[in-house]
């Protein structure tokens, strides 16, 4: 019995071997970032969808949209000549999003939808460069969906208020203040 | 009047070397305020130099530290004196496409390392160009005090300045008192309890990125950081020397956070990583985008990359 063992040492290293190098490949080609900020930033109240679309006529004219759309068709700037609703929308099940080849993906995973035509940006973007990172550097990092920071119906980012310049040097001066009186961070909360 | 004798009688005249030996302890003991003559004055006074000292002197030292900043700020401090990590070198990278100059990320470091807010004092100074207009070159052009009703303005562009990170700095060659030197990660630090506040380093630093502390520092009590780093982020004193430390207090650490610049920007056009790690953002950025360095001509070799994603 013992002789059999020593036969089969050798075997069993290179089965385990084996196991390590297929288990080392599978992270190599696995290049998807694992972590995010969930969940997508739904308006509120608006998903999922089928809770009002389920029993209505699916509508692909292009049209000026009603009710709780009426914002999308408005700000609608998205390559929006080429482009309307189920080009990315699905329509038979409508808590999912459709790839130009008709293959369904979820709201979580809407880069992959992007990516179809922002390819570049995409490979930044699973690279770590395209896009805000926060987390550790050499540890979990949290990645952001395309839609954190771009709406997908109108994809640009927006110009924002900046925070005050700094004090011109010439207002140094010494004096001594309570701590009421000290100047607070414009920053605030911003996170 | 009775006379001055030695052991055997002898008349003995008081000596030069005696005289001055007594004056000076004479003085020495002077100059202790009875008030607060605890050890704490002495080993201030006496501390060593920071690569000088083994880690209980350290941690005497910070222990003291601790306990001064929890009377003078009345909260509670922790300092580390973490060391630098192996086969770590810290890059840093901020794509110039997306900045939009919100300077976010200045006040954003402004909360992170307790920078005096009174007299003011920011690491960070983000720099508006106009569109063809003379730049990289010439930074004279550029407008630090720009303050529209949003950014980014229409015909302008920004770049944000600040430590640089050299490999090669100038300021550590300058100070007198090496009160400031590289660590093992390529991080320049300085240590404010070693500072004579002579400010050579300010004037040989190309980047202007150095700050002094021309007041006493004030920061109101509900916005002081108390994690804090000995060579960071710890209140500093009037008269002392701080800039940007690629945030010690978090990068130092395994794992070890994002600094607080490229956490806030809305854009995430700051990147930040391990330039000895093939694989980190820091060398897909190198490898990949259009890269440059501030005044590269001077051989300073910054670890800060600007660089152009688009």
């Amino acid at each position: 019995m013992r002789k059999v063992n020593k036969f089969f040492i050798p075997l069993w290293l290179g089965a385990g071997i084996l196991v390590l190098a297929v288990g080392n490949i599978a992270r190599c080609e696995e290049d998807m970032p694992r972590f995010f900020v969930p969940p997508p930033p739904f308006s509120e109240g608006i998903f999922p969808c089928s809770d009002c679309h389920a029993d209505m006529e699916v509508n692909p004219e292009r049209r000026q949209l009603e009710d709780e759309h009426v914002e999308i068709s408005e700000m609608f700037n998205h390559a929006s000549e080429q482009r309307w609703c189920l080009d990315c929308h699905n329509p038979d099940d409508r808590d999912k999003l459709r790839l130009a080849n008709g293959d369904l993906v979820s709201f979580e995973e809407s880069y992959n939808l992007c990516g179809q035509c922002h390819g570049t940006i995409f490979r930044d973007w699973k690279a770590g460069i395209h896009g805000k990172r926060t987390g550790e550097w050499n540890g979990r990092k949290q990645y952001r969906l395309c839609v954190h920071c771009h709406n997908p119906h109108s994809p640009k980012f927006k110009p924002i208020k900046p925070l005050p310049p700094p004090n011109n040097p010439l207002e140094i001066q010494y004096r001594k203040l309570s701590d009421e009186e000290i100047p607070r961070n414009p920053l605030g909360n911003i996170q | 009047m009775k006379k001055k004798t030695n052991s055997t009688g002898d008349l003995k005249p008081i000596t030069r070397r005696n005289f001055l030996k007594g004056t000076a302890a004479g003085a020495a003991t002077l100059a202790i305020p009875v008030g607060t003559s605890d050890a704490a004055v002495w080993q201030s006074f006496f501390q060593q130099h920071f690569l000088e000292m083994n880690k209980e002197e350290i941690a005497e030292v910070i222990k003291r530290l601790e306990k001064d900043y929890a009377e003078k700020y009345k909260t509670s401090f922790n300092i580390k004196a973490t060391g630098a990590l192996p086969n770590t070198l810290f890059g840093y990278g901020l794509d110039l496409s997306r900045c939009i100059g919100c300077r976010r990320c200045v006040y954003a470091c402004v909360r992170e390392n307790n920078q005096s807010r009174d007299p003011q004092i920011h690491y960070i100074t983000v720099l508006e160009f106009e569109k063809g207009h003379k730049w990289v070159s010439d930074l004279e052009e550029a407008d630090k005090y720009y303050y529209p009703a949003e950014v980014p303005e229409e015909g302008h562009f920004y770049m944000p300045v600040q430590c640089q990170q050299c490999e090669d700095p100038p300021c550590v060659k300058v100070c007198p008192t090496k009160a400031t030197w590289k660590e093992p990660d390529g991080i320049v630090v300085i240590d404010y309890n070693w500072c004579i506040g002579c400010r050579y380093c300010m004037a040989a630093c190309p980047y202007g990125a150095r700050r002094f502390n021309w007041g006493e520092p004030h920061i109101a009590r509900d916005e002081i950081n108390p994690e804090t780093h000995y060579l960071g982020n710890r209140p500093r004193y009037r008269g002392v020397v701080e800039k940007c430390t690629f945030c010690i207090q978090r990068t130092r650490g395994n794992p070890g956070r994002y600094p607080a610049c490229v956490e806030i920007c809305p854009v995430g056009a700051r990147k930040f990583g391990n330039l000895l790690d093939p694989k980190s953002e820091i060398r897909y950025l190198i490898e990949n985008k259009r890269v440059f360095r501030l005044k590269e001509d001077l051989n300073t070799s910054p670890k800060f990359y600007y660089f152009f994603a688009t």
